[in-house]
């Protein structure tokens, strides 16, 4: 952190500087560490840290994180109002405060499970494929085995994520509940095209049907153009078999789609000419309109950034040259542009994506931002291949209300005060 | 034969010609037996399709309710443990919409769908298609959707107006545009 930035070139207001300078001028010179006097008398071990001076610990058959880090970088898994029934957790939130990359380690992607995760065999688990068919066929995983697959990267969004943004208050939750419901994973499986051409389409096949073989058998019914182009089975997440949590031992993946969509534990894939009208695509995950109509299928998961770093769960220690990072997404193909603000919204700067810039992935940004001690609004502003641009916050509230529920994806603005303290602002 | 059951089998006529294995040279699927796609086939449809034998009236269904899901969704609906499923009529537009099985659910047969494959949530599917009948009869009583004596099966369940039937907009593959702010 540079103390003495006066000279260094702004790009925006308050303080934004050009997105190329950590890399051209910040660099810092190695600190060199002095080391303790060792008298003679002494062993040479004086003043080492004491991990040094034994033999430590041997390797783990699965490896864990620091047991300084287990006890705080963790999901939020809290009950939700109204879901308690059980008196246990179907929801944990990605702790995006916490973490620095695009791939969310495995422990700690998001988790939605309405009727909790199931304890299956993989030995007894098939996937059917059936109705509108040439010829019925089922599957199970040492089937699946044998066919070419694919590997991508995919961020996961649930459409609930930052579903309480709409409220009419800032919200003093740190970004696991604001925006945990969301996670980007290297995700492989089989092309499910491949297995309903094996099946066989019949003539008017328009729709498939999902299930999992969870105490819900949640279902979703999903547009055959989405099922017949990158939806796959994905049967590992980052190079290991898919955790409990995310279908285990396999799961219906439909890139840049509510993740809901995405049907874990699936079992049965049903080929039909309409949708079946689930509790999960009518009841819930429509999204309430002013007029009381409710969008329906609104599938596709939109533009969308957040500033991470810094939050309202950091401090800024003194005034300085800081950066400003964050992730940014869209269901509509790559991020084309990332900008952001420090004085609400008034002026933008553009960010430094970090590459490769993939399709439906997390994308981080960067950018140097000087403070000066005054008071800030900090902001990012995503723009896709699509063309779609990331609303503000009141553009986005004045065409669909404010009791939407689901698919918010405004602008997230954080306050900096004179101390340094940030919080959730609406600007 | 149901006409579900008969398209289906001579679906499973056709397919049968000129095809001893399943799919594509290159595939390694095996064949689903009708039994394989009895046990998972649970969707059932607007227009009834895939709904089972059997009936039940609001009468019958009180008991069955009172035993099985009370506990957790009250006496009369109101939502205790989990959610309401009775009221909220008309405030789908207003400053507090209130969506339940009565405002907000547009078709019966999802409300059957979902009580068969779901609830009680700690023990789904526990119950015969009759008592089912009779708890969504039940529940669609409660919400002054059909009467106390009406019974309910196959061929009547798809009829049922439901409150908020026309209340859904499609926004696949694109949201409306006087939804969009981008327009
Ligand atoms: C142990 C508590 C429990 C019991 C008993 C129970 N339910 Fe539920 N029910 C739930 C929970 C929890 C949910 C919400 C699940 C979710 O959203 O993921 C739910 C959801 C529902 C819904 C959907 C409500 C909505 O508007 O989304 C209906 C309908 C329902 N239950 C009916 C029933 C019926 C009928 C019974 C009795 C056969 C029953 N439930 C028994 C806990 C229970």
């Amino acid at each position: 952190m540079a103390n003495d930035a006066q000279d260094l070139p702004r790009v925006a207001g308050n303080g934004l500087l050009d997105r190329r300078l950590f890399m051209r001028t910040l660099a810092l010179g190695a600190v060199g560490t002095a080391t303790a006097g060792v008298s003679l008398a002494d062993p040479v071990s004086k003043g080492q840290p004491e991990w040094m001076l034994a033999p430590g610990a041997t390797t783990e058959d699965y490896g864990t994180p620091s047991h300084y880090e287990m006890a705080r970088t963790r999901r939020w898994t809290v009950p939700p109002a109204g879901q308690t029934a059980t008196g246990r957790s179907i929801v944990a939130f990605t702790p995006h405060h916490q973490l620095h990359g695009t791939l969310t380690p495995n422990g700690l992607h998001f988790e939605v499970n309405h009727h909790g995760i199931p304890d299956i065999d993989p030995d007894q688990h098939e996937l059917i494929i059936h109705g509108m068919v040439r010829q019925p066929i089922k599957f199970n995983v040492a089937a699946l085995a044998n066919y070419p697959t694919e590997t991508h990267n995919y961020f996961l969004e649930c459409s609930g994520n930052s579903g309480r943004l709409w409220a009419d208050k800032p919200t003093p939750a740190n970004l696991d509940i604001t925006h945990g419901l969301l996670s980007g994973s290297e995700w492989t499986g089989v092309p499910l095209a491949t297995l309903l051409d094996e099946a066989g389409l019949q003539p008017g096949a328009k729709w498939i049907i999902a299930e999992g073989a969870d105490s819900g058998s949640v279902s979703r019914s999903v547009p055959m153009d989405k099922a017949m182009g990158d939806a796959m089975i994905a049967l590992y997440q980052n190079g290991e078999r898919l955790r409990p949590g995310q279908g285990y031992p396999m799961r219906l993946f439909n890139p840049g789609f509510e993740g809901n969509t995405s049907i874990k534990w699936v079992r049965s894939i049903r080929v039909t000419d309409r949708p079946a009208m689930t509790r999960f695509e009518t009841r819930t995950y429509t999204d309430l309109m002013p007029d009381g109509k409710a969008l329906q299928f609104s599938l596709g998961m939109d533009v969308k950034s957040v500033i991470t770093r810094p939050s309202n769960s950091t401090v800024l220690p003194k005034k300085g040259v800081y950066e400003v990072t964050g992730i940014a997404w869209s269901g509509n193909g790559r991020i084309t542009r990332v900008e952001v603000s420090a004085d609400g919204g008034v002026t933008w700067a553009d960010a430094a994506l970090q590459g490769p810039v993939l399709p439906i992935m997390l994308t981080r940004f960067r950018i140097p931002w000087q403070w000066d001690g005054g008071p800030a609004v900090l902001q990012s502003r995503a723009y896709d291949e699509a063309g779609r641009i990331q609303p503000s916050r009141a553009d986005l509230i004045a065409a669909r209300g404010t009791h939407g529920n689901y698919h918010f994806n405004g602008i997230h603005s954080w306050g900096v005060g004179e101390d340094g303290g940030i919080a959730h602002v609406y600007a | 034969m149901s006409t579900p059951k008969l398209l289906r089998f001579c679906v499973f006529l056709l397919a049968g010609i000129g095809m001893t294995t399943a799919g594509a040279d290159n595939g390694f699927g095996t064949p689903a037996t009708e039994e394989d796609i009895e046990r998972v086939y649970l969707s059932i449809f607007p227009d009834g399709e895939n709904l089972p034998d059997g009936s039940g009236t609001a009468d019958e269904g009180k008991a069955v309710y009172e035993m099985y899901c009370t506990v957790c969704h009250g006496a009369d609906g109101e939502g205790t443990l989990a959610d309401k499923l009775v009221g909220g009529r008309g405030t789908l537009d207003s400053d507090s919409p209130d969506k339940t099985v009565g405002s907000y659910w547009p078709y019966a047969t999802t409300v059957f769908n979902y009580i068969r494959r779901s609830m009680p949530y700690t023990a789904p599917m526990s119950l015969t298609n009759e008592e089912y009948y009779a708890i969504t009869a039940f529940v669609l009583h409660k919400n002054d959707i059909i009467s106390a004596d009406k019974v309910l099966d196959r061929n009547s369940l798809p009829d049922v107006s439901m409150p908020n039937r026309d209340g859904f907009v499609n926004a696949y593959p694109d949201i409306p545009p006087e939804y969009d702010y981008m327009h």
